[in-house]
């Protein structure tokens, strides 16, 4: 019997007596992290990183009952110890790792990066003996450059545009607050905040992540009041009644996805920022090397291709998991 | 490279046309005469590709260590070869030299690299093909690089059009915006003389060049058919082009402004006894050998795959000019004047020459809207497309406008069909599977019958694309077979036997009318049904 084996709730550890993400109500819960395809409600108790507890409680609720580990604590459960470690994907972001005296260490890596993030801890490279990986970005067209030249073409693209608003599209959770971190870097200006930010932006500050100066929209402004101003808000706001208020603002989407121009155009975006929570090809190979996994299993977007390429480039025994989470940056 | 490279970042960036205009504009100010000749040139698509995207593809696989599956994923997500390729640069072995000498090349201006360093890529030679490849990409950033990859491969598609390249020339030169059109239709060199030509007043115009066609929209719903205003005529169904006579020459342009005198050795002759500085706007037609009637447009294609215009076949598909409208005569251009005025000179003009090979569009009667339709209706049985509608007081315009000319054509056929394989679109569709193949029953078999791409919403692909994703029963390569589900109407303007579809039929621009979502797949037409419009009432 597998330490991990693919149920439809999700990973399920038989030996710990819980899931990792699971996609249904279970009793105990692993959460890697809050974005909401891996973060559902329903479940009895979540067993979470100690830095993701605010933003999980803006996620789930006053009532979830979450039980946060320090990265590196171990706990028991069940026959297994379990620890959580950085995956420097998004704020409290965590890899499991799994530890049983007879089937070994697995570590399941949930979404991480390998690229400089000002809003949370950095992945933290383990030795295992099975390493469950994403793939969201796995072809080699991916290569990210550095978020900070990324953040300042962002931000001088904000500072050519003085008549009209700004309209940056990203991902609430996670991207929004990466570039107010950045941003805080390169000016004191506030930010315009669409509504459905607020709260985690607001989770982040209590967790100590410092952002640049944000304010909701104003309630009854004229587009006037927009001029040379920068508005962040989530890619279900394009061409919604809510941006009516603008009137020809400058728009640009900050995703993994806008390396490639056909996604750009195709989803209507003046601009794109290569802006990617998620590891890049050279990152992805890296991450499995430093694992010395003797199994590779993937999951998320091109699993199929990363493993073929693992096992017949890099005579590494691996095989796609196939897709378990839909949502974030990995299906949108 | 760099400069031309930003450019292109840049256009493909703007959506408005007044910004991709002031681009254009900023460039061609601020770069030489030459670097603009050649940017113009690339951007209307007039440069021949010096590579195919297949070799470009071959000697990039080549010259580095990806395994070919992989790049087949890869260029399967991008959508294109060129823009696959500028990604993967950094899959490619440093070349030689420094980066002083790297930072140099990719420097260096257009105009170089155009006349320079692309001799140094052969068609027939693939060792230097890949020495000029590797040592330019390796120069290049992965936006300059796509840049280059595009130019060797053509087709920029930035959204730039040909009116869009010609008002940015004209006001970036500060000289009439006729003139910049005048040069930059047809073929032209992509000198800096083409610049400072048209700058100085003094140079002779090519004396080859076409006017920018007018073009037609399709009728509206709303339409208010007013007898006085619109003069009708019959839509053919051939080449649309221009006759021009100008300096003792004949030339024949296609809409594609393309030079088609070659083509048509028994219309030149005839028409070089037109009168020096004519320009007519018509319909080049194979005429019925046995009729006093146009052909049907696939003996017009059959003439033109002709390698050999041998006298038998000249015979067999003899080409007439159907006139339409006169857009020069005695040298004086008449676009400006209105075509009730245009039209009494062509009637002359035509009257007067009496050539067999040059008639004139017959202008047709209708008093109502109902009578407007029966034309188009008897349109069809004459073997024509349809109708067009042209406003009497209107000038002769550049591109589509809209209310100056109409076109009327017949409803299209329609079959329902079964939705049977999908394959992702290029470009702004990659990594959507846009593409569809469609099958119609024979007996309790399911026979792919026609291939669509457009008429679905953005919404209702998105939908279809998820939908496919699910009920793919089995991938091979990039073509996903999917379950014999779904239905959707068909259109298309004509149909013909033919032995590369397994339904043995073949449809002229078939597209997607709509999703028929309240038809079970089991309902779907037959072939024998699609049989029966084959013989359309004569
Ligand atoms: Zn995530
Ligand atoms: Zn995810």
């Amino acid at each position: 019997m597998a330490l991990i084996d693919v149920t439809p709730e999700g990973l399920r550890c038989a030996l710990g007596g819980f899931y990792v993400d699971p996609a249904a109500s279970v009793d105990r819960a692993i959460l890697t992290h809050a974005h909401a395809d891996h973060a559902r409600p329903g479940s009895v108790e979540y067993v979470c990183a100690q830095s993701s507890l605010e933003v999980l409680r803006a996620r789930l609720g006053d009532d979830a009952k979450l039980v946060g580990l320090e990265y590196g604590e171990r706990r028991r459960f069940g026959d297994v110890t379990v620890s959580l470690h950085p995956a420097g994907h998004v704020l409290g972001s965590a890899q499991v790792r799994i530890e049983h005296e007879r089937e070994g260490v697995w570590v399941i890596s949930g979404d991480y990066k390998r690229d400089p993030d000002p809003t949370c801890a950095p992945f933290e490279p383990l030795a295992c003996d099975t390493f469950i990986t994403e793939a969201t970005f796995a072809l080699p067209v991916y290569v990210w450059t550095d978020p900070r030249v990324v953040a300042k073409e962002l931000f001088d693209c904000w500072r050519s545009e003085r008549t009209h608003a700004t309209l940056v599209f990203c991902y609430a959770f996670g991207k929004a607050q990466r570039i107010l971190a950045h941003l805080a870097e390169l000016t004191d200006e506030p930010v315009f905040l669409h509504g459905a930010m607020e709260r985690l932006t607001d989770a982040y500050r209590r967790a100590g992540v410092s952002l640049a100066k944000t304010s909701p929209l104003p309630e009854s402004a004229s587009h006037k009041d927009y001029a040379g101003r920068l508005v962040l808000c989530p890619p279900s706001a394009n061409r919604s009644p809510w941006m009516k208020r603008f009137k020809s603002p400058q728009t640009a989407f900050a995703s993994g996805w806008m390396a490639v121009r056909g996604q750009k155009t195709r989803r209507g975006y003046e601009r794109g920022f290569v802006l990617s929570d998620h590891a890049d090809w050279p990152s992805l190979v890296k991450t499995v090397e430093e694992t010395r996994a003797k199994r590779v299993l993937v999951t998320h977007g091109s699993s199929d291709a990363f493993a073929r390429y693992l096992r017949e480039s890099r005579g590494i025994d691996a095989a796609p998991l196939g897709h378990l989470y839909e949502g974030d940056e990995g299906d949108t | 490279m760099k400069r031309f490279a930003a450019l292109y970042r840049a256009l493909d960036g703007a959506t408005a046309t007044s910004e991709k205009v002031s681009l254009l504009e900023a460039y061609v100010r601020e770069v030489s005469r030459a670097d603009a000749a050649w940017a113009v040139y690339l951007l209307l698509d007039k440069k021949k590709s010096a590579l195919s995207s297949g070799a470009l593809r071959q000697r990039f696989l080549e010259a580095s260590a990806m395994p070919e599956w992989l790049f087949e994923e890869c260029r399967g997500h991008v959508g294109d070869t060129a823009e696959t390729v500028a990604l993967l640069l950094h899959a490619l072995p440093r070349s030689d030299g420094t980066d002083e000498s790297r930072e140099a090349l990719a420097a260096l201006p257009l105009s170089t690299w155009m006349e320079d360093e692309l001799p140094r890529c052969p068609r027939d030679d693939v060792d230097k093909q890949r020495a000029a490849l590797v040592r330019w990409w390796s120069a290049l950033s992965p936006w300059e690089a796509l840049a280059l990859n595009k130019v060797l491969t053509g087709a920029f598609r930035v959204g730039v059009s040909g009116g869009l390249v010609q008002r940015a020339v004209a006001s970036a030169l500060g000289v009439e915006l006729s003139r910049v059109q005048r040069a930059l239709t047809g073929d032209f060199a992509p000198s800096a003389a083409l610049l400072t030509d048209l700058e100085s007043s003094t140079a002779a115009a090519d004396d080859s060049k076409p006017y920018p066609f007018l073009l037609a929209h399709p009728l509206e719903d709303d339409f208010v058919f007013d007898p006085a205003r619109w003069q009708l005529e019959y839509k053919w169904d051939g080449i649309r082009g221009q006759v021009i006579k100008r300096a003792g020459q004949l030339f024949l342009w296609s809409r594609g402004e393309e030079l088609v005198t070659p083509s048509f050795p028994d219309l030149r002759e005839p028409l070089s006894s037109l009168p020096d500085g004519t320009a007519i706007d018509g319909e080049i037609l194979a005429w019925s050998t046995t009729d006093d009637a146009p052909a049907p447009f696939a003996t017009l294609q059959t003439r033109l795959q002709r390698k050999n215009l041998t006298p038998a076949v000249l015979r067999g598909a003899p080409a007439r000019v159907v006139a339409y409208d006169l857009l020069e005569l005695g040298g004086e251009d008449l676009r400006e004047r209105p075509l009730a005025e245009r039209r009494a000179a062509l009637e002359k003009l035509v009257t007067d020459v009496a050539l067999p090979v040059l008639s004139i569009s017959a202008v047709l009667e209708a008093k109502s809207r109902e009578e407007l339709e029966a034309l188009r209706e008897a349109a069809h049985e004459r073997g024509a497309e349809g109708l067009m509608l042209k406003d009497r007081e209107s000038v002769y315009g550049i591109g589509r406008k809209r209310g100056v000319w109409w076109k009327h054509k017949r409803e299209p056929m329609t079959v329902d069909a079964v939705l049977v394989y999908a394959q992702a679109g290029s470009g702004r569709r990659a990594n959507l599977f846009t593409d569809y193949t469609f099958a119609l029953w024979k007996g309790d078999e399911l026979v792919s019958f026609a291939k669509a791409y457009s008429g679905l919403s953005d919404e209702e692909l998105a939908e279809l694309d998820k939908w496919i994703r699910k009920n793919t029963r089995e991938k091979h390569g990039p073509v996903r077979v999917v379950e014999p589900e779904l239905v959707f109407e068909l259109a298309f303007e004509g149909i013909a036997k033919s032995a590369r579809h397994k339904s043995g039929l073949a449809v002229r621009f078939p597209r997607i009318l709509r999703w028929r979502r309240d038809k079970p797949a089991r309902e779907a037409d037959s072939v024998t049904l699609a049989e029966a419009l084959l013989n359309p009432p004569k």
